[in-house]
Formats: structure tokens, sequence, C-alpha cells
């Protein structure tokens, strides 16, 4: 929407990863218009706050209907929307602050009602928007503006928190190539339960890590992404464990669990199960 | 006090020794048969045992709050016993079970031991203890045991065995009473013309969120609010209507605005500490202008505070609950009857003003069983959001969702006029700008809205007094006893009464603001609503409590007699 407007002056610096992840988002929304044939307003992106957060205002072309929030609450807000109007196609777009650090209480709860949304984790490992303060992925040891005698605590690893927590689509993925991202944020959007594609997005101020996820021969650096192999079994809980435990930035999907029916599909089943009555009658319920 | 047309009746014990269902019970065969009835109840915060009491007040005429005095305890162990006799009336009757000793030097009281488990047994039916302590008090208030009968036959119709057990249980309680004298005579009741209900506020406040049409419900279990979290559970079901468990208050507070955004009218309920937990995301629907009703059910605070007591001190925090600028709509409602309108009334003010609207009820309310009008549904109009369906209100770069000073139609996600709803301060499409002139332009809107809730009801009493009284939500029933005694003394006092908190309706504003004081009886040690008054040029002065428990009329009506007495004497005190 900012493209022609004047008032809305954020940008992402130079760079930044988060450009290729709202590409990558827009090519997947227009792909599921296309499939099912609605029209972009069928979609709804629910942001975090923080510099990927601003991806729903930064979206170009035709416009989706977005949520830009609170910070750490995208899931709890996607939820009401998801809820009250499950026919619609629900993303949430977070980083790893707003979603790991200050909202990390929701992901448990909607792991377990299997959320039928698709959530896309802009991941930099420092928080940019405030100007380079650790974040919960930040490597034990870093010096940022707010660890300046070095970072305490070990990082998280969110794939292993994700299988975990009983997420049913768990997807790792980085920036670089937003058509191969897009296609893992599509299926995401097609599960049909709580999604996750969690996105090494770096941020080329305060923490670019484009040099180690790609590697630099000359340097001799080796690459920290890696391509799962094609005879990767993702139904496969034990395989998807061992995918996450070797380290390092898998790209592809890791996890999915088709067997487990989505909340909304649940609430269908208990309605089936429950009898709508008027107010007259329940006020009645009360009569002397 | 023989021949009072009214009873109050103690029921004291342990939680978990039916103490509960005894008040309930009583109020409700009385009012089955056309006696007005009233509940009170409090107990600790643990599922069995504990000091547990409730009673039930009776009354040829309608009754307002839960009595002063005691006329009947039952008091089902020592503890209970030691506990109340203080508040039984000289001449009131205590019933106690066989184990306790009574105080021999007692003589202004009547004590009459009654076997209550044992004839119980007798019965077959071990729990119907408290059907003989019905009989019991059948012969105490001449009242006919076939009151009760009726009622035990309508509660356990189809259940013969459990109907004849509890019938002989009141029998043999009305036996073991035979000659004992009553301790008052109700009279014979004069059901009113119009049809009624039993119900309780937290029933009356889920009723009133269905007849408004709520689509959307999550909350978090909390006392005293947790009954309508389990109604709308129970209820709020079929097609395009959800209602379920949140794992926190602020999941319930945003996922209840996701739901707003997508187009429901969407409600949750809480009590303080949730209510504190939602905070942010009540600024959020300001900000955003979203519709959506807050149910705070107050207990005695701060922090987790008296979770089973009852408080009115989150008035302030109702109005502000967020950070920055904003100030929220907040309907109070001060009776079981006025939780139904006042629930309508919030969701009404909600959608047509696209803001999160307060609805503060207290503990007293949502726990009081009584006997109410039945609300006239066809009479009560419901209302919903101005939406947009296309056409006019596109600019450039889309739908203008906040253009100008006043309310715009609201889109629905899957259809024209995509926005985005931002708790950062936006421009007319929703995207976030830092503008001076946008702040002041969109910090206008939001308050300029509040004009369209200026149609709140108000009661007005003896305007010519330039001394009135005006209490706020629950506290309504006992102020108006108090007053009531007041003016039978001849006391020169006016009333006033609204559940419109904020914004309060501008007449009655006007009229406070021409008093020369205007008394406020409110159960918090900061006289809330004085003080808000007081900013709106208002000379309040509060009368505090803060013990949990609600106002008792006589004590409180001294209180008011008092601080008029000082008025008086003291011109400076009050307006030139």
């Amino acid at each position: 929407m900012s493209a022609n407007n004047p008032e809305y002056d954020f940008t992402w610096c130079p760079g930044c990863g988060d450009f290729g992840v709202r590409r990558a988002l827009e090519l997947a929304m227009t792909e599921w218009n296309v499939k099912y044939e609605t029209p972009m307003a069928n979609n709804v992106v629910v942001a975090g706050i923080g510099c990927s957060g601003n991806l729903v205002h930064l979206l170009e072309g035709d416009q989706p209907y977005g949520f830009h929030g609170i910070h750490g609450r995208s899931l709890p807000l996607a939820l009401g929307v998801k809820m009250a109007r499950p026919e619609l196609n629900v993303v949430t777009v977070a980083g790893d602050g707003d979603f790991l650090g200050i909202g990390a209480e929701h992901i448990g709860p909607q792991a377990a009602r299997n959320l039928n949304i698709c959530t896309v984790i802009m991941d930099n490992s420092v928080y940019g928007l405030t100007k380079g303060q650790a974040s919960p992925t930040t490597v034990q040891g870093t010096v940022t503006s707010s660890t300046p005698y070095g970072k305490l605590e070990t990082p998280i690893d969110p794939l292993a928190l994700y299988l975990t927590l009983g997420v049913t689509y768990i997807a790792s993925s980085y920036s670089v190539k937003p058509r191969d991202l897009a296609k893992l944020i599509f299926d995401g959007m097609e599960h049909q339960g709580f999604s996750i594609v969690h996105v090494q997005s770096p941020c080329t101020t305060y923490n670019d890590t484009f040099e180690v996820l790609k590697g630099n021969k000359k340097k001799g650096i080796d690459p920290s992404a890696w391509t799962i192999p094609a005879d990767h079994d993702p139904s496969d809980r034990a395989q998807a464990r061992g995918i996450i435990e070797q380290g390092g930035v898998p790209l592809g999907l890791i996890y999915q669990d088709k067997s487990r029916p989505s909340f909304d599909a649940g609430a269908d089943e208990l309605n089936k199960r429950a009898s709508q009555k008027d107010t007259a009658t329940l006020l009645a319920a009360y009569d002397l | 006090m023989a021949g009072r047309s009214e009873i109050v009746v103690r029921f004291a014990g342990e939680g978990g020794q039916g103490v509960v269902t005894a008040a309930e019970m009583m109020a409700r065969a009385a009012a089955g048969v056309g006696f007005h009835a009233l509940t009170f109840a409090t107990f600790p915060s643990q599922i069995i045992g504990g000091p547990t009491w409730t009673q039930a007040r009776v009354s040829r005429y309608p009754v307002l709050s839960p009595g002063d005095t005691v006329d009947i305890l039952v008091a089902f162990n020592a503890n209970a016993y030691e506990e109340h006799r203080g508040d039984v009336r000289e001449g009131g009757v205590i019933l106690i079970d066989p184990s306790i000793t009574p105080d021999a030097s007692d003589t202004a009281h009547r004590c009459i031991v009654v076997p209550f488990d044992e004839l119980a047994k007798q019965t077959g039916e071990a729990r119907a203890a408290n059907m003989v302590v019905m009989g019991g008090l059948s012969r105490l208030v001449n009242m006919p045991v076939e009151y009760f009968k009726d009622f035990v036959s309508a509660r356990f119709a189809g259940r013969e065995g459990v109907v004849e057990a509890n019938h002989m249980a009141l029998d043999l309680g009305l036996a073991h009473m035979a000659e004992e004298a009553p301790v008052s005579d109700l009279g014979e009741p004069e059901p009113p013309e119009y049809k009624q209900l039993f119900i309780k506020g937290n029933d009356a406040v889920s009723l009133g969120a269905m007849h408004a049409g709520v689509e959307f419900y999550m909350g978090y279990p909390i006392s005293p609010a947790t009954p309508i979290l389990l109604y709308m559970e129970r209820h709020l079901v079929g097609p395009g209507r959800f209602a379920y468990q949140a794992s926190s208050e602020i999941e319930s507070i945003t996922s209840v605005l996701g739901a707003s955004f997508a187009g429901k009218k969407a409600m949750t309920a809480t009590s303080g500490p949730g209510f504190t937990l939602m905070t942010e995301g009540i600024g959020l629907a300001w900000m955003a202008e979203l519709p959506c009703v807050i149910v705070n059910v107050q207990r005695g605070g701060p922090a987790t505070g008296l979770p089973t007591k009852t408080e009115q001190s989150d008035l302030l925090a109702a109005l502000t609950p967020a950070h920055g600028d904003s100030r929220l709509p907040v309907i109070a409602p001060g009776t079981v009857e006025e939780c139904f309108y006042a629930t309508v009334a919030a969701f009404n003010w909600a959608e047509r003003a696209q803001c999160p609207v307060v609805l503060l009820s207290e503990h007293t309310l949502a726990e009081r069983a009584q006997n109410i009008p039945k609300p006239d549904l066809d009479a009560t109009p419901v209302e919903s959001r101005l939406t947009y369906s296309g056409g006019e209100g596109g600019g450039e770069n889309g739908y203008l969702r906040y253009d100008g000073w006043e309310l715009s139609p609201m889109p629905v996600p899957g259809h024209a006029g995509a926005y985005t709803a931002n708790g950062s301060e936006h421009d007319p499409y929703g995207d976030t700008t830092h503008l001076p002139a946008r702040h002041v332009q969109m910090t206008e809107r939001r308050f300029s809205k509040m004009k369209l809730l200026e149609d709140g009801t108000f009661e007005s009493e003896r305007p010519a007094a330039k001394i009135a009284v005006m209490p706020w939500g629950g506290s309504k029933g006992s102020v108006r006893e108090a007053y009531e005694l007041l003016r039978e003394d001849g006391v020169d006092i006016g009333w006033f009464y609204t559940m419109f908190l904020n914004p309060l309706p501008p007449k009655l504003l006007e009229e406070l603001q021409a008093k020369d004081l205007v008394i406020v009886p409110e159960l918090n040690y900061q006289g809330q609503f004085a003080s808000v008054l007081r900013s709106l040029r208002v000379n309040a002065e509060p009368i505090t409590q803060y013990t949990g428990l609600p106002f008792k009329a006589g004590k409180l009506s001294e209180r008011i007699r008092s601080m008029i007495a000082s008025a008086s004497k003291t011109p400076q005190a009050v307006k030139a």
C-alpha cells in the first residue's frame, strides 16, 4: 500500500532479508487466489511488531486485509480472525523477538488446537527496529547493544520447540530464494492445521548472516544452510528430529502431520453435538 | 418485628454442606408462589470446606438488598453459630445441629436444636437435610409447606423416589417444629401481574449478550466471571458462532479483536486480574476502532485481592485501562434485571461507535439470584455496526477506513475495502504514520465518536432538593433503601442514578452540577466515582466502605444523615 502513500515513511534497510520474504508471500497468496478463485481480499495478514511486521504495509500490488496489532500477539489475533471466519486464508508474519520472545506463550496453545493458519517467521536473531538488542535466537556470547559483555543465555532452538509443541507443519528456509520459499508458504497455507515456515531473514545492519548462510569459498566459510535430502519423510517424527539435530539451517519441509483435524474442523464437529436455541427459549429456562 | 412482611434467613456452615443451595432453594420456592426474593452469597476460594454463608431475603414487596438484620440463622456447625449469632436480631431464631452446644446465657435469641442429618436419614435420602431445614422454616415463617413441596415436585419431576424422600423430609422438619411459634408472618403473597424470571446476574449478562447477537466469545476461568464462560461455551453454538476457553486473558482479548475485525459481534468476560492483563489489547481496540464488549465482574483488588468478595474498585481502571489518550465507555448495571439490559446496551454502544465498551458488573450481582420482570425481547432493540460493501469511500490507495473526524463504515474481510487495522497511529488507509496533524485528527476522531453514546437513561427524583444521593453499580439497592429510610424521616434529599457512567447522560450531568452536594456511596477506598464526578465539576463527596461486603441500608442512612448535617454546618464545603 505504501508505494503510493507518502505518509508511510518506513523502509527496510538496503539488502534486508525481509524483501525476499515479502516477495515470497505475495507469490504464495497470488497462487492461492488463482487456485481457489478467491479475491485478494480473502487473505488476511496478521503482523507482529518489529521490522518484520511492517511487511503488512509494504506488500505490493493487489492488497489483502491486514492487522498490525500489538507486540507478541499476532497468533491470538489470528486465532480470532480464523475461528470467526474459517473461510478466510489467514497468515501471520512476525520476527524472532515478537514470536519467540514476548509472544512465545501463544505457540503452545495454537499447536495444541492445530489452528488452521500459516505463520511465517522472519528470524534475524536481533531486535532490529529498536536498534540491535539480543533476541531469543541470538548466539550465546554475542555482543549486542543490550549485551555489552556478551549474551549469557543459550539461544533457543525454534525448530525443536515447534516439533515438541506439536506444530503439524514445520518448514525451514532462508530469504535468499523467494520462489522456493513461496512454495513452502503456499504448502503451509494448504496444510489443514498450524503451519510454521521459519525463515532466516538476515538483518544487514545489525546481524548480516548472508555470508554464513550461503558460505564463501574464498574465505573458507561453509554454508550453514543445507538442502533437506529428497528421501526425507516429513511424516516421520524421528526423521524430522534428526534433521533438526543436524544443526545449521535446513531448507525445506521438515515435518508434516496430516492426521490431526484442524481447530475449525473440530469446532464444526462439536457443533453437530450441540443444540442451538434461540434467545426466547434460553430465557424461558429461567421462567418463574 | 412480629407481623413484619419480610424475612431474612441466613445459612452458615462449611462449603459442601449445601449452604449455597439452601438460600437459593428458599428464595426460588418463595418466588415461585409470588413472593419477592433475593439471595446473597459469600464463600472462600476453595472447593470443599471453609466457612461459607448465604442468605435469602423474602418479602411480599420487591427487595433491593440482602437485608441488614437476620431473623433466622441456620448454623450447620459450631463455628458458624459463634460467627453469626451476633447478627441475629433480638427475638430472632437460631437453628442448630445437635453437635452444637448453645450458649445458655444467650437470652436474646430462641435456639432450636434440629437433628438435620438424623431426620434426613429417616427419609432414605441422606442429602435431604436441606429439606428438613425448609420444613422447619415453613413453620417459623408461617409459609405453607406445600409451597416447598410444589417446588420439589417441579425440580425433581420424573424422579418419584427423590420427590417422595424430600416431601418426607419437609414433613419431618415441620413436625419437629410443630410446637414452635412463628418468628414472622410473611402473609399472603401478591404475585405480580407480569411474567418473571428467577435468575442470577451472570446469567442475565449472558442472556443479554445472546439477545444482542454475540457471535464470538473467548474467556479464561476466573472468579466471579466463570459462569459467563460456561454459559457461552454451552449455548453460543451453531453456524457462524464460536465460544471457547482461552489460554490467558491476553489471548481472550486479542482473539476477540481478531473476530471483531473479521466482522463478528464479540465479547469476553473476566474479573480484575484478567482485566489488567487485557489492558494493552483494549488500547488496541480503541486505536484500531474495533467494536467489542469486555465484561469485568469486579471482586476485591488489587492483584489477586479478594476473589470471592465484592468491591467497586475497578471504575478508574475501566475508564482508562490502557496507556495513552483513551477513555472507555463504561456501563455498570445496578440490579440483576439491569445486568440484562446493560449488556444489550454495551453491545449497541460498541457496534454503534466502533469501539470497546466495558460492562462493569460485580460479585454481589453476579452471584445474586432474584426474581425479576421477564425482559421483553421485542421491546429491546439491537444495533449492528455500519459496514462497507463497496462503492464510495475509496481513495487513491484503497479504502479510506479512517477518513475524517467521524465514524466510517467497517469493511468485512473477504469483501471490498481491504485495509490494515493498525495499533500504531495511522493514516486513513490504516498505514503507520507519524505526522503531527494526523495524530491530532485521529485522536479527535476517536474521542468525538463518544458523542454517539449520549443516549443513556437515568433516574432523577426530588429535583428541587439541594443535596442528592447518587449510587452506582451494585450498591444501588442498599443505597435506595437508605434513601427511602431518610425520606420516611422527612430528610430533604434527592436521588440520581444511571448505569451509563461514561459518557454520562448530558442532562444528568447538568442536574448534578446544579446540586450543592452529591453524596456517592461506593465500595472502594478512594471514592472513585466521586472523584470522576468532581473532575466533571460536580460537588461530589464519597461515602466509602471496603470490607468486601455490601452496604447495609440502616448504617448507611446514618452516614448520609451525618454528611448532610456536616455539610450544612460548613458552608465552605458546599457550592456557594
